[in-house]
């Protein structure tokens, strides 16, 4: 287990400087960062040289790059081009994105699992026709429709919710967000959670344990569920990555000041050091995640042994 | 006891459960027994008694005529493929013709949908932005799966250090969040057209299909006709083209199916956050997003284009979810 964790570890090097070094090379194409710094009016030519200078600008990209992975490392992620540091930012940003995936998690384990358990057990049923039909639509429909809609009616029509969260961003103003944000991968959850249920509920040994006479539910939360769950754990687990990129449009909707709204802000205002700093934080979430995911499989199934 | 009722039916998988097929009575024989009960009733082919085999794909073809999800989605699908080429045919009016003291005015005589915030009729715009859609949809899944079964493929059927860079390299790629990605590239374009939108999804979008195709070429390099190909003194470019692609193709073409309408559902997204498709362009996700601002007064606006492209992606999944059901043996 230990070699097995050491070696993914270091798998997991070139992939995050290859995902930095991309999105590094992606805000260079982005455009001119200077030209933010003067407001609408071009830049003078010496300022802007000068501004060059002091940023690091005038060196060629890579070493631009090994300056400031360097920097990262020391915990320094350098200065938004408005003088605030790009961690306070982070500070300020990442509990609120957090909190909102934490809700959106929620809702996929809560209702996504139990719909799924429901429609795998009870498969052919018209619940289970109706909740398929329902997945197949939300899947369909874009978050930021859902989120549009759900604003619309329960926050603006009929004043369940606040159509906009606070700055606080506390968790009962989350749960619609989180909701929305969820929506595809809830789905998404229902689904496999379902196939997986329909395929093990055949197996052996789930009709040994009913013929030793064990009670329903203990059959099902014991053995059904626990060998059903673990192609579900590896889905939630590498959508923890995806819920907290993908949340921008969600935060847009409902004006959630969290990761999503600062990258927004960092890439309209062409702000590299914001855009570049977040996103690593967050490949570095996707690959932690991944990791995880990996290793509780072999506390869920046993059958699995890491060399 | 947690199962009284018989299984209903082993092949009512997925997308095919919604619609009653009312062959309940045919419960879960052996596939084998299955596939001979269907096959004699009226000859499928009209070409009496089948001599040879059928093919994997001749088969697909003769589940999915009878499947009513594929039916509908593909009339969809069709329709709307008709009307991004010809959306004259079903409505009259010009989409950037507007009439700003009509702004936001509901459903009138001639003008079913109503009026959106500039005073442009919403039905014309929501037909014309079936274009923009479409061929978004259409032009990335061609890109990405041509580039990603190409790249993937040659990486399963060759391996070595070519195959483990290529695996790094999707590694990367995977670890970056697409709309972020699509934020920070398309940012910068000024373009009015759909292609750099197009170009952005297949450069984000090409892992994908490659990882999908990787894996089946390396399933398909190590079936016996493949071997006994190579001992025959077959070349690796007629391994490749006459045995292995035709096989490895099944997964990545369900792969593309499904992603097409994530393509049209990112289109949009992108729009809608600004960089995607830029006015005068019609799109779905450019109207949705103006709508934003008007949803209380005028939420014509905001439902009418949303509709047209949640159809249009259910029918593209639903499409893929058939196609699926289809091609893969397992599920029969």
């Amino acid at each position: 287990m230990g070699r097995y964790v050491i070696r993914r570890l270091l798998q997991m090097i070139p992939v995050f400087f290859g995902a930095t070094l991309l999105i590094f090379l992606m805000v260079n194409v982005m455009g001119d960062p200077i030209a933010g710094l003067c407001g609408d009016r071009q830049c003078d030519p010496a300022t802007a040289a000068q501004l060059e200078k002091e940023f690091g600008l005038d060196k060629p990209v890579w070493q631009q790059y090994l300056t400031y992975m360097g920097n990262v490392f020391t915990g320094d992620f350098g200065t938004a081009f408005n003088g605030q540091e790009v961690t306070e930012l982070m500070a300020s940003a990442f509990p609120v994105t957090i909190r909102l995936t934490i809700v959106a998690i929620f809702f996929e384990i809560v209702i996504g699992i139990s719909l799924g358990v429901l429609t795998g057990l009870k498969r052919g049923h018209p619940v289970d026709t109706s909740v398929l039909l329902l997945t197949l639509v939300v899947i369909s429909i874009p978050t930021f429709v859902t989120g549009l809609i759900l604003q619309l009616l329960l926050g603006v029509e009929w004043g369940w919710i606040k159509p906009a969260v606070s700055s606080d961003a506390p968790f009962n103003e989350l749960i619609v967000p989180g909701l929305v944000l969820a929506s595809v991968s809830l789905a998404y959850v229902t689904r496999l959670t379902r196939t997986s249920i329909a395929e093990n509920k055949r197996a052996d040994y789930v009709r040994t344990a009913v013929a030793k006479g064990l009670p329903r539910h203990r059959v099902i939360t014991r053995h059904l569920l626990r060998n059903s769950l673990i192609p579900v754990v590896t889905f939630i687990g590498t959508d923890i990555g995806a819920l907290m990129g993908g949340a921008i449009v969600t935060e847009r909707i409902f004006n959630i000041h969290g990761v999503g709204y600062q990258l927004y802000q960092g890439i309209l205002r062409q702000n590299t050091q914001t855009v570049v700093g977040f996103v690593t934080v967050l490949v570095i979430v996707f690959l932690v995640a991944n990791l995880l995911v990996d290793l509780l499989y072999a506390v869920l199934d046993p059958r699995i042994r890491y060399a | 006891m947690p199962e009284q009722l018989p299984e209903p039916l082993e092949s009512f998988e997925e997308g095919q459960a919604i619609a009653p097929t009312g062959a309940g009575g045919a419960s879960d024989l052996a596939t084998a027994e299955g596939e001979t009960l269907e096959k004699t009733p009226g000859g499928p082919l009209g070409t009496g008694p089948d001599k040879k085999p059928r093919s994997l794909w001749s088969d697909a073809w003769h589940d999915l005529r009878r499947n009513p999800i594929f039916i509908i989605s593909g009339l969809i699908i069709v329709f709307l493929v008709i009307i991004s080429i010809w959306p004259q045919l079903i409505a009259s009016g010009n989409p950037l013709d507007c009439d700003l003291s009509k702004a936001q005015e509901g459903p009138q005589p001639g003008h079913p949908f109503g009026f959106n915030g500039q005073g442009c009729d919403v039905y014309t715009r929501t037909v014309y932005g079936a274009r923009a859609s479409v061929q978004v949809g259409v032009f990335a899944t061609l890109g990405v799966t041509i580039l990603g079964s190409i790249l993937g493929g040659l990486a399963g059927f060759y391996g070595g250090a070519w195959d483990g860079v290529l695996s790094r390299i999707t590694d990367v790629f995977f670890a970056i969040p697409v709309v972020l990605g699509g934020l920070v590239l398309l940012s910068v374009v000024s373009s009015n057209t759909v292609w750099p939108v197009i170009g952005f999804m297949v450069l984000l979008g090409w892992p994908q299909l490659s990882r999908i195709a990787r894996g089946s070429v390396i399933t398909a390099k190590q079936n016996d006709y493949v071997q006994a190909a190579r001992a025959l003194g077959a070349s690796n470019n007629r391994m490749l083209l006459r045995h292995i692609a035709p096989n490895a193709l099944a997964p990545v073409i369900v792969v593309a199916t499904i992603a097409l309408g994530t393509y049209i559902s990112l289109e949009a997204t992108l729009s809608f956050l600004g960089v995607g498709l830029k006015p005068p362009t019609v799109s779905w996700g450019i109207d949705i997003s103006s709508a934003a601002p008007y949803v209380r007064n005028a939420p014509q606006m905001l439902l009418w284009p949303s509709g047209a492209l949640a159809i249009t992606v259910l029918a593209f999944i639903m499409l893929g979810d058939a196609v699926r059901d289809a091609l893969d043996p397992k599920l029969r």
